[in-house]
């Protein structure tokens, strides 16, 4: 694993969240994890290729992806109903996106797969490189959630 | 000079939920003639069926991707003057040389603000109207 994913990884989850959905996150310390569980309870997959192999999950709770997506839309959602998964697959495209433009400045370009989105209590991510992954924990007033990430040494760059 | 805020505006994203979230967006900007496409492929029989003044369209799609879409938006003597916005996860520079060749508008990278959507639409139509 490559610390120096983490950065855009953190900043494209912040901005995506602060832009579409008008929430501020907070960032704890990031950490290690050597299981599957997922740590929320709707969760966004998406595989990366190029640069570096590997995959990124976003990981909601339900308080914070409901008011996360009752903002983006403009209008409440009051249970995890399918608004809210399509919302968390375009929320981890978007996070990847925006992590990827600041990986493509510092010379790695990597392309991403289709999100997928899993949904219930104690789910688990399976990442395409297996594990373990580090964690990027964030806290909003509403619930937490995590930045997932398994993602390989990254290759060439500046 | 003010753009017109009764624009027909297509939306078109494989994502109802992202359709939503631009619809809300647009409302906010004050816009709220609104009709929205799936994919390319429908976006096309709403554009042969009614009159349509503004396309904004995702790029990742299924069926026909907004790339394709622009390209056969351009290629018809009817809608080839369209206004074509293109909306984007990413900004790596590959997409944005197509998007470019093919005759887009112009772009804009997701997430985006309200204000920043209603400034690129006034900026396409004031520039469609010099």
């Amino acid at each position: 694993m490559d610390v120096r994913v983490i950065n855009p990884f953190l900043n494209g989850t912040v901005s995506v969240l602060k832009t579409m959905a008008f929430v501020e996150p907070k960032a704890g310390k990031p950490f290690l994890k050597k299981d599957s569980l997922a740590r929320g309870d709707v969760s966004g997959i998406i595989g990366l290729t190029g640069s570096a192999r590997g995959s990124l999950a976003l990981s909601f709770s339900e308080g914070a992806i409901l008011k996360i997506v009752s903002n983006m839309l403009g209008e409440e959602i009051k249970s995890v109903n399918g608004d809210i998964k399509d919302a968390v697959g375009e929320i981890t495209n978007m996070v990847s996106g925006a992590a990827r433009k600041e990986l493509e400045t510092m010379g790695y370009n990597i392309t991403a797969a289709i999100p997928t989105v899993v949904a219930g209590k104690d789910h688990s991510i399976s990442h395409v490189l297996g594990g373990p992954s580090i964690i990027i924990p964030f806290e909003t007033p509403q619930g937490p959630f995590v930045v997932d990430i398994c993602i390989g040494n990254l290759n060439g760059g500046q | 000079m003010s753009v017109n805020k009764n624009l027909k505006i297509l939306v078109v994203d494989d994502f109802a939920t992202m359709r939503k979230v631009i619809r809300n967006l647009l409302k906010q900007g004050g816009f709220e003639n609104i009709v929205e496409a799936e994919d390319g492929v429908a976006a096309l029989k709403v554009l042969q069926s009614q009159k349509v003044d503004f396309v904004i369209s995702d790029w990742n799609m299924p069926n026909m991707s907004g790339l394709e879409l622009l390209k056969a938006v351009r290629g018809s003597d009817d809608l080839k003057e369209l206004p074509f916005l293109m909306v984007t996860a990413e900004a790596l520079k590959d997409n944005v040389v197509a998007a470019v060749k093919a005759g887009v508008s112009n772009y804009i990278v997701k997430p985006f603000t309200a204000e920043v959507l209603t400034e690129k639409i006034e900026k396409i139509v004031k520039s469609m109207a010099a």
